[in-house]
């Protein structure tokens, strides 16, 4: 990909004239915003942007966005992305999709692109819930999640999608919620990032699944059960009164209480981006007895799939040049009055 | 030696017209590379030819088994060829199981060459016979040329050191020695393919080309000594230049890559492994140097979407599959549809439903491609009538998909792809290009991503472009602007558009293949029925038949004249391998009485039973016309051997020939 050339914008420069069409109160209002915002930030150029869904209430971003935008169908976002960015790697993507859309019906494709580290930012919108198709459970809802398909109470374990996308090669998760104000931090870092950025937005369904991140994303208290991870940084929380240390005897993590500040006392671990153990349990950390893990879980670049897509292309063709009629001829030729040529 | 004595109808004469000959032998034991390397020798002697390669789907099957057997069939002559024969005039048997599967196939009073060294107690049983056949008289309207294959080939190969398995893995360049003798044919182009096969291993090379010699020789010493004559088939008169031998799934390839060119445009191919698809796959992935990138996706999905992706952004995209696949890809292809993107889809066809046949050819899939998706979702669809046919009918698909901004069908199958025919070999020079346009400003104030041309097609515009940024997706959009607009009177107008923009595609007005363009009889066909179709008609016109011949290319839109020609016949036949899919479009789009002939077998025509077909239009018998054509047991692909389990050996790709081969091994030797 060449150095794309900064571009002056301010946020209205990525807003259309399409009227927005969620519910009122929805997460997504905010994450837009929080795009819109971030994208002038990063100098992105909007013609050389693209927005590519798939189906569901997030699937309807790229309408919103003053980009070139393709909402696909049901999960398919990744594989269509695949093929614009091999066929354009010049082109900045961004793909959105949802807990239904991108770990359901698409789950196949999103493991695979992040497998094949495909340069994109990976948005997935989690609102444990399917919303466009009024509220059934999805592949992240709790269990005993009450909705039209189980009004019982869903019987099914949930998915985590950061662990889905670090279990799926990924290599780079970040966390990020709605109405986070450093939601635009984690979205800098991912367009930071050359490979497949996968970014899980908690995002609030005001409708079908109200409030259900409130846990934790919820203003009141949020210090003690957020945990924002800053690479090389002490792993803190609730105001530096608590850790995040290695546990004893057994490979775990565990909550540890920091006095006066001495978190190397305590035993308090640093963050490591690139450390991957460490970002498999980060992912797996029970909430409740542990904060919400935030921020950039994990974030070591390697080689991406079009790079060596269009290195091994250059390496086959090198020192061929692209002749049809040698190609159309090629192979053991002979001509009609019975003469056999040496095979080309 | 009965058979080349007997000028009459069972037997051949010294010099026949044609002949057709069927390489049988065990999975193992290199039937396909004969047969392959048999075929280039026919067309360096200048023949016309058609060949049916028949393998089973196992990898590998077990030794001996009657399901492991792999044939090779073809029909070559100093006349135009058209199929790949109805019954063999020769069988070459390499084990029991070959010679019991196939030999109900050989004309009587034909040639059965055996390996007598392979018809041991534990061969016999497993092919299950009870005695050998070779030895109790049961092939006694045959004329049999048994001897020990086996032990010639150990003998000729004694001197280069190899083992008694490896030596034996030489025993199809003995044999394909011996054919090469039988038929006059100059071995120099096979010692010259051989050492360069095995250029880093100059001692199999000698051995396979001592195996070869030694099986010409003996011909030579069995003329002298009575039974074997040496038959002259001349060379056809054919226009002069370049040729070479071409298989369907190779010239698909050739005529995507070709297209792209003519476009101008980079190709995106999107595949998935599938049987009997995959082959074009493997040729394009060696084709980077053409501009040409090969995506193998996680799924069929993936394939055709990251296809509709890369057309989006500017290339041409194109995705290949058979009728599973094809309709995992159906959703898929509506988008193409929906957002008015070309896309090129080759589906080459497999008897289905389901996993169906996977080796086996049928053109069952033609409601599919021509009505197979979710509301009302128009797409043209062209269809190959042979090999190389399918050179110029990829390029075809291309610039439709191009011109017209849509996705395009190309149907193929399973006998096209494998098959190989001589082609002569086209000067892109003479080729039309169709440059694809892009849409770099706004035409007037506003950007109108959906406003249309005078071929009803919209802009394309590639992401990238500035100031031209617009948004599209499979969601009912504006006539104009491509908003997103769900109204009543919108959606009619699209769907109208929509419609209107496949029906008026330009396609050249229908010809006739053959015969008069109005008569008693029209057999109208599509597809591979061309080579047995073209063949019956010239047979029937040849008895007076007044019958024509009609192949249709376009299947969607029909060309505009083709009603007011069927109506010039006071019958139409359409013989399909299928249930009679195409007759039911004529009979929607034409009100016309077409009656359907049709075979369901996983076999291709054969030309008799479409000569017995329209000979009922002349026998005076009111109403017995068109009907099912039986299952012929005699047939390749043969009903005994080759049960299909869903895998297939595909045809490795040679870089340096254009010969199908079948299974190929790591082993040294030529004959795996």
């Amino acid at each position: 990909m060449n150095a794309p050339v900064k571009i002056e914008t301010t946020l209205k420069d990525w807003e259309t004239d399409q009227e927005v069409r969620w519910c009122p109160g929805c997460g997504d209002y905010a994450i837009l915003k929080a795009v819109q915002r971030t994208l002038p930030q990063l100098g992105a150029n909007p013609a050389n942007t693209v927005f590519i869904s798939g189906i569901g209430c997030s699937s309807r971003f790229p309408y919103y966005m003053e980009t070139y935008g393709f909402h696909t169908i049901h999960g398919r976002a990744p594989a269509v992305a695949t093929g614009v960015k091999l066929a354009n790697p010049d082109l900045d993507i961004w793909l959105v999709t949802g807990d239904g859309d991108g770990l359901s019906i698409g789950g196949n494709h999103l493991m695979h692109v992040l497998r094949r580290n495909v340069n994109m930012q990976i948005m997935l919108f989690n609102n444990e819930i399917y919303g466009l198709t009024k509220g059934q459970a999805s592949p992240t809802s709790r269990e005993g999640t009450k909705s039209p398909s189980s009004p019982l109470g869903s019987v099914d374990h949930p998915a985590k999608p950061a662990a889905f996308a670090l279990g799926s090669g990924a290599r780079f998760v970040a966390r990020g919620f709605d109405v986070s104000k450093k939601l635009p931090e984690v979205l800098t870092a991912a367009h930071a990032h050359q490979g497949a950025a996968f970014i899980e937005i908690f995002q609030n369904c005001i409708v079908y699944n109200k409030d259900v991140f409130d846990d934790f994303a919820a203003p009141k208290g949020a210090e003690d059960r957020q945990l924002w991870l800053e690479n090389g940084e002490p792993m803190l929380f609730a105001g530096g009164t608590k850790g995040i240390a290695l546990e004893q005897g057994r490979l775990g993590l565990t909550v540890v209480d920091v006095t006066d500040g001495d978190w190397e006392t305590a035993g308090v671990l640093r963050h490591d981006v690139t450390d991957r153990i460490l970002a498999h349990m980060l992912v797996e950390m029970p909430f409740g007895p542990f904060p919400m893990a935030l921020g950039v879980l994990y974030d070591d670049p390697r080689p991406t799939f079009e790079s060596a897509v269009i290195e091994e292309r250059r390496r086959a063709s090198e020192g061929k040049t692209a002749n049809l009629a040698k190609l159309l001829g090629q192979g053991q030729t002979w001509t009609v009055d019975g003469t056999a040529q040496d095979p080309v | 030696m009965a058979t080349a004595a007997k000028p009459d109808q069972d037997g051949l004469s010294e010099t026949p017209e044609t002949v057709v000959v069927r390489f049988a032998g065990d999975s193992g034991d290199g039937m396909q590379l004969t047969g392959g390397q048999f075929t280039l020798s026919t067309a360096l002697a200048g023949n016309d030819l058609a060949t049916f390669p028949d393998f089973p789907a196992e990898i590998r099957a077990p030794q001996g088994t009657l399901f492991g057997v792999s044939a090779f069939q073809i029909n070559f002559g100093s006349r135009r060829i058209n199929t790949a024969g109805d019954a063999p005039d020769v069988l070459v048997a390499m084990n029991p199981a070959a010679l019991k599967t196939n030999i109900a196939a050989l004309k009587p009073g034909g040639l059965v060459i055996a390996d007598t060294g392979a018809f041991t107690k534990r061969n016999l049983d497993k092919a299950h016979y009870d005695a050998n056949p070779l030895e109790d008289g049961s092939l006694g309207k045959f004329d049999v040329l048994a001897f020990d294959i086996s032990e010639k080939t150990i003998e000729a190969v004694k001197p280069f050191g190899l083992g008694n398995k490896d030596a034996l893995r030489s025993k199809n360049m003995w044999t394909l020695g011996l054919a090469l003798w039988m038929f006059d044919r100059d071995r120099a182009p096979l010692h010259d393919w051989l050492k360069a096969k095995f250029r880093t291993k100059p001692d199999i090379a000698a051995a396979n080309i001592a195996a070869l010699d030694a099986g010409h020789a003996y011909g030579e010493t069995a003329e002298l000594a009575g039974p074997l004559k040496q038959l002259h088939v001349g060379p056809v008169a054919s226009e002069p230049g370049l040729y070479r031998t071409v298989t369907g799934a190779e010239a698909v390839s050739l005529g995507l890559v070709a297209g792209a060119q003519l476009a101008e445009l980079p190709m995106f191919f999107g595949g998935y492994p599938i049987t009997p698809a995959s082959a074009i796959l493997h040729h394009l992935a060696r084709l980077k140097e053409y501009g040409v990138t090969t995506f193998q996706a996680e799924d069929e999905i993936a394939a055709v979407c990251a296809a509709i992706g890369a057309s989006y952004a500017g290339q041409l995209g194109v995705t290949s599959s058979s009728g599973p696949g094809i309709a995992l890809k159906t959703e898929a292809i509506g988008l193409g549809i929906m957002t008015e993107l070309p896309l090129v889809i080759v589906n080459s066809q497999r008897g289905g439903p389901s996993t169906g046949l996977p080796t086996k050819t049928e053109q069952s899939d033609l409601y599919q491609a021509v009505y197979g998706r979710n509301g009302d979702a128009p797409m043209p669809v062209i269809a190959a009538r042979s090999p190389s046919d399918a050179f110029e009918v990829a390029i075809e698909a291309c610039r439709i998909a191009v011109q017209y901004m849509t996705p395009v069908m190309l149907l193929t199958d399973g006998y096209i792809a494998n098959a190989a025919e001589p082609w002569k070999v086209p000067d892109p020079a003479g080729f039309e290009p169709f440059p694809a346009k892009f849409l770099e400003e706004p035409r007037g104030e506003q950007l109108l991503p959906y406003l249309r041309d005078e071929k009803g097609a919209r802009p394309w515009i590639k992401p990238g472009t500035p100031g031209m940024m617009h948004r599209i997706g499979g969601i009912e959009k504006h006539e104009q602007t491509g908003n997103i607009d769900y109204s009543p009177d919108n959606h009619q107008r699209m769907t109208e558009h929509r419609k209107s923009k496949v029906e008026n595609i330009a396609v050249p007005d229908q010809e006739v293949a053959l015969g008069e363009t109005t008569g008693t009889l029209a057999v109208v066909g599509w597809g591979s029925t061309y080579g047995p179709i073209h063949q019956a008609v010239r047979r029937s016109t040849a008895k007076g038949c007044s019958v024509s011949h009609i192949h249709v290319r376009h299947i969607w839109p029909l060309p505009k004249n083709l009603g007011e020609l069927l109506r010039g016949f006071d019958h139409v036949l359409v013989p399909e391998m299928n249930t009679g899919q195409f007759k039911t479009v004529l009979r929607d789009q034409f009100l016309i009485d077409a009656q359907p002939l049709t075979k369901t077998s996983g076999q291709p025509f054969q030309i008799a039973e479409l000569e017995a077909a329209i000979a009922k239009y002349f026998d005076g018998i009111e109403g017995n016309e068109g009907g099912e054509v039986a299952v012929n047991n005699q047939q390749l692909p043969n009903l005994e051997a080759g049960h299909d389990d869903g895998s297939y050996p595909d045809a490795p790709f040679h870089g340096d020939g254009a010969v199908p081969s079948g299974q190929e091994t790591d082993s040294e030797a030529v004959n795996q």
